[in-house]
């Protein structure tokens, strides 16, 4: 077998003179959870949809293990997804509805069972779909994706209507496929969502990768290393560190903001040059603000318009 | 896993052409779905009950009877009589259990052994009634006018009893002199009517149970026309000369009897060796009585005129041919309107198979386990059909007995059909309700909306067979040729002979096309139909 990867290259569609994917480019490895993440109408859905080969991209092309996924046989066997977990039969049980998939590919019923019980569907299983909460389509939608135990899963938006409980249940379990070496995107609007488990993001704005980098990496850029300094001397902490080659700010008479200076050289000029100094404290910016940082652009944008893809695409 | 291709290297151009996907298991899928929508199976049930119970709603209302006489007072000129009575008239019954015409007038005597007989027709001229088809005919309300294939000529046969084996050479009003034998065989002769220059000379000869016919126009140079062997002739058969005249059609629905009067001279019967007993002669009216379904002006009669015989006659030695003049029921003519019913339900069920999918965004999920669309729609298709076609093999199954059965306890007649003819139209039905299910699948596929989907499905593929009573003309034969209405062509079940002359058209039972034509058509329409959708669903974003 392939790789477990998802490989996006180049894709370009539009519906109408909307351009929704404009030259989308990012690839998941396996072994971790890469978070795709950007506000509704980036692109997300439409790029999950090109993935599974349901739209068809203008330009570029995506490749799931290697292979365009109209090329895998017996698709569910390499690529687990959770679409849309509402699009259920309402008058077919959800156990048949897994059986029906699981026929499509070759997989005996008991396979089926397995996962109902993976995804503790025991007995709502059993009734019509009609009935089903939000919470219990989703965990169907889990149970469907991992029928045939494929190396890669692709989930949109897979936090959606789920109870506290059940997040804390989905980012385990995504947690230990990451860690079984399966290569596993989800797609969030959400920075909050994927704080926790994702290793690796994927920012989309407009159509296009805004980012594509691990979570320290972003927050690392993103805190552009401010160092900020509690001193009773703020000036002539200013006038030291500048010495050292750091720009300076001072906020009140007790605080310094220090950039360009690694916090320890910042202890060491200070303590050489006998400046009083009660604290030194490494600023991290929080993943939300990078998010919002990376996608104000884009966030103004749709404020103008209303014309996301998403919302095209799903008529 | 079956890939062949490695992970190394760059990304190449990707193929996107769908891979084949294998039939069986997306097979499999598609019937899991199918069964486990309670709907459908409901529908299915529904379907099947339906076309059987509108079956027996339409044979149960047919009672047939005949009324003559005066109309009751206080109703039109051209209502039916008063005097009414139930039940069908006699039909015969053929050598080979076909129902036949069999009545004509018959001058005849005995014959033992083998003989020649000989005449020379030397006039046919005839009579067309012209009382309303609701008037007992009468030789005073006639008209000139000779049937084209008015009868006058050498008949033997072993039994005068209707439906008798015989062979027979004769003079016709329009179709020249004919060999014809058991009612459904005919071989032409010399074409033409007879005129004072050119007389018809007719002769038959036996030989053991071998009969053969002969033309000639002068009575010297003979021509064969054609033989047969009637297997079992008994030693002694009747012999002579017969006229009949059949009902002539002025329109596809009116046909008014006729008589026939030929003369005959020089009227040789010789068994070999022997002159025949020439005076023996007697003459005799066949299937002539109120009894006999066969409509005729008259019974017919003859007299000598000198040397000559002059005979008229009316009826027809014919196969048995035509609802309206028949009367007769078919297996089939009670099945139409319960066929339409169940195909209704069947559209309904057949379009949601797939819209349903649409509608609840499943088809994303089927195109992703999937993603050769192609085989998606094959897959629903041949699940719909079978399932189409086996709901509806089993109504008309229940449907056809159940309907000849009442039919026939109501006195109606119905046409005799052979097992395989039977057979033919339970098919028929059947197939045509699966190819129709297949066809609104596809439409499905195409409109994606069930709504859409089920009213187009309706207007073309069920509504155009209703439109027989409503359109003008010839234009609902055309309909039966063109539109997926031609399905129906396969109920036809009543026998076309070249030999009567009789308006085959729909109205009196007679589809335009041969059953599988029809049924060829209707895969036209629905190889289209499919076609569209598996480009549609190719082309288009799921």
């Amino acid at each position: 077998m392939s790789d477990a990867t998802i490989e996006v290259t180049g894709v370009r569609k539009r519906f109408g003179p909307t351009p929704a994917l404009n030259g989308m480019t990012f690839t998941v490895t396996p072994g971790r959870v890469t978070g795709f993440v950007g506000p509704n109408g980036a692109g997300k859905s439409t790029t999950i949809r090109v993935i599974l080969g349901l739209d068809a991209p203008d330009e570029g092309h995506a490749l799931v293990c290697g292979q365009a996924y109209q090329q895998l046989r017996y698709p569910l066997h390499q690529v687990g997804a959770l679409v849309d977990a509402a699009a259920l039969q309402p008058s077919r049980t959800g156990r048949n509805h897994l059986l029906w998939l699981a026929h499509s590919q070759k997989m005996a019923a008991s396979r089926v069972d397995a996962v109902i019980e993976l995804v503790g569907l025991t007995t709502a299983a059993r009734r019509k779909a009609r009935g089903y909460s939000l919470g219990i389509r989703q965990r169907l939608g889990i149970a469907a994706a991992l029928l045939g135990d494929p190396p890669v899963i692709i989930m949109d938006e897979p936090f959606n209507g789920m109870d506290p409980e059940g997040i804390i249940w989905m980012r385990q379990l995504l947690r230990s496929f990451a860690g079984e070496g399966r290569a596993i995107l989800i797609s969030s609007h959400l920075m909050g969502e994927l704080q926790d488990i994702a290793n690796h993001l994927v920012v989309v704005g407009r159509g296009k990768v805004l980012a594509d980098a691990s979570v320290d990496e972003l927050v690392a850029h993103a805190s552009g290393d401010r160092v900020v300094v509690r001193t009773p001397a703020p000036t002539d902490s200013a006038r030291v560190l500048e010495g050292s080659g750091a720009r300076t700010e001072i906020l009140d008479s007790f605080t310094v903001s220090v950039s360009g200076l690694a916090a320890q050289h910042i202890v060491q000029a200070l303590s050489q040059a006998g400046v009083p100094f009660s604290e030194v404290i490494v600023q991290r910016a929080r993943l939300e603000d990078v998010y919002l940082q990376l996608t104000s652009g884009e966030v103004e944008f749709r404020g103008g318009s209303d014309s996301g893809s998403d919302g095209q695409a799903k008529q | 896993m079956t890939d062949t291709e490695t992970a190394t290297g760059r990304p190449r151009p990707p193929t996107t052409q769908p891979r084949r996907a294998s039939f069986g298991p997306v097979l499999r899928a598609e019937w899991t779905k199918f069964r486990t929508v309670r709907a459908w199976l409901v529908g299915l049930f529904v379907a099947a009950l339906l076309s059987v119970l509108f079956t027996f709603l339409v044979a149960n209302g047919r009672h047939e009877g005949s009324c003559t006489g005066p109309p009751p007072p206080g109703s039109g000129p051209n209502s039916p009589g008063s005097n009414c009575h139930a039940g069908h008239p006699f039909v015969p019954t053929g050598p080979d259990g076909e129902p036949v015409a069999d009545s004509y007038y018959f001058l005849n005597q005995p014959l033992t052994g083998n003989a020649t007989i000989t005449a020379e027709v030397t006039s046919l001229t005839g009579v067309i009634s012209t009382e309303p088809a609701n008037v007992a005919p009468s030789q005073t309300s006639t008209r000139r006018g000779l049937a084209a294939w008015a009868k006058a000529g050498i008949l033997v046969t072993p039994s005068t009893n209707q439906g008798s084996a015989y062979a027979a050479v004769m003079a016709t009003g329009s179709h020249g002199v004919r060999w014809q034998y058991d009612y459904t065989h005919d071989s032409p002769g010399l074409p033409g009517l007879m005129t004072d220059t050119s007389p018809r000379w007719l002769r038959l000869t036996r030989t053991g149970d071998t009969l053969t016919g002969y033309d000639s126009t002068n009575g010297i140079t003979w021509t064969q026309i054609g033989t047969t062997r009637l297997a079992g002739l008994p030693t002694t058969v009747s012999v002579g000369l017969f006229v009949a005249s059949p009902v002539s059609f002025q329109d596809s629905n009116n046909g008014s009897p006729t008589l026939a009067t030929a003369t005959f001279d020089r009227v040789s019967i010789g068994s070999r060796g022997g002159a025949g007993a020439v005076d023996a002669w007697h003459g005799q009216s066949i299937g002539n009585g109120s009894k006999s379904f066969y409509p005729t002006l008259g019974t017919g009669g003859y007299h000598r005129s000198g040397s000559a015989f002059v005979l008229s006659g009316s009826g027809d030695i014919a196969p048995g041919v035509g609802e309206g003049l028949l009367g007769a029921d078919t297996a089939a003519s009670s099945l139409p309107l319960g066929l339409i019913a169940g195909l209704l339900v069947m559209v309904v069920v057949s379009t949601t198979f797939i819209t349903t999918e649409y509608r609840r965004d499943l088809i994303r999920t089927t195109f992703t386990a999937t993603p050769n669309r192609a085989t998606v729609l094959a897959a629903k298709a041949v699940v719909i059909g079978v399932a189409a076609f086996v709901i509806a093999a089993i109504s008309a199954a229940v449907a056809i007995p159940l309907s000849e059965h009442i039919l026939k306890a109501n006195g109606d007649y119905v046409f005799p059909a052979s097992a395989l003819t039977e057979i033919r139209i339970m098919a028929g039905c059947a197939g045509l309700v699966a190819v129709t299910a297949v066809a609104v699948l596809a439409l499905g596929a195409i409109l994606r909306r069930g709504a859409g989907a089920v009213t187009v499905g309706i207007v073309v593929f069920v509504l155009p067979y209703t439109l027989k009573q409503v359109l003008a003309g010839s234009a609902d034969e055309w309909l039966f040729r063109l539109t997926p209405a031609a399905g129906l062509d396969v109920l036809g079940a009543l026998p076309r002979s070249a030999h009567v002359a009789y308006p085959y058209t729909l109205g009196n039972g007679y589809y335009p096309l041969t059953p599988w034509a029809g049924i060829a058509v209707l895969c036209a329409w629905v190889a289209i139909a499919l076609g569209v959708a598996a480009l549609v669903l190719r082309r288009r974003d799921a």
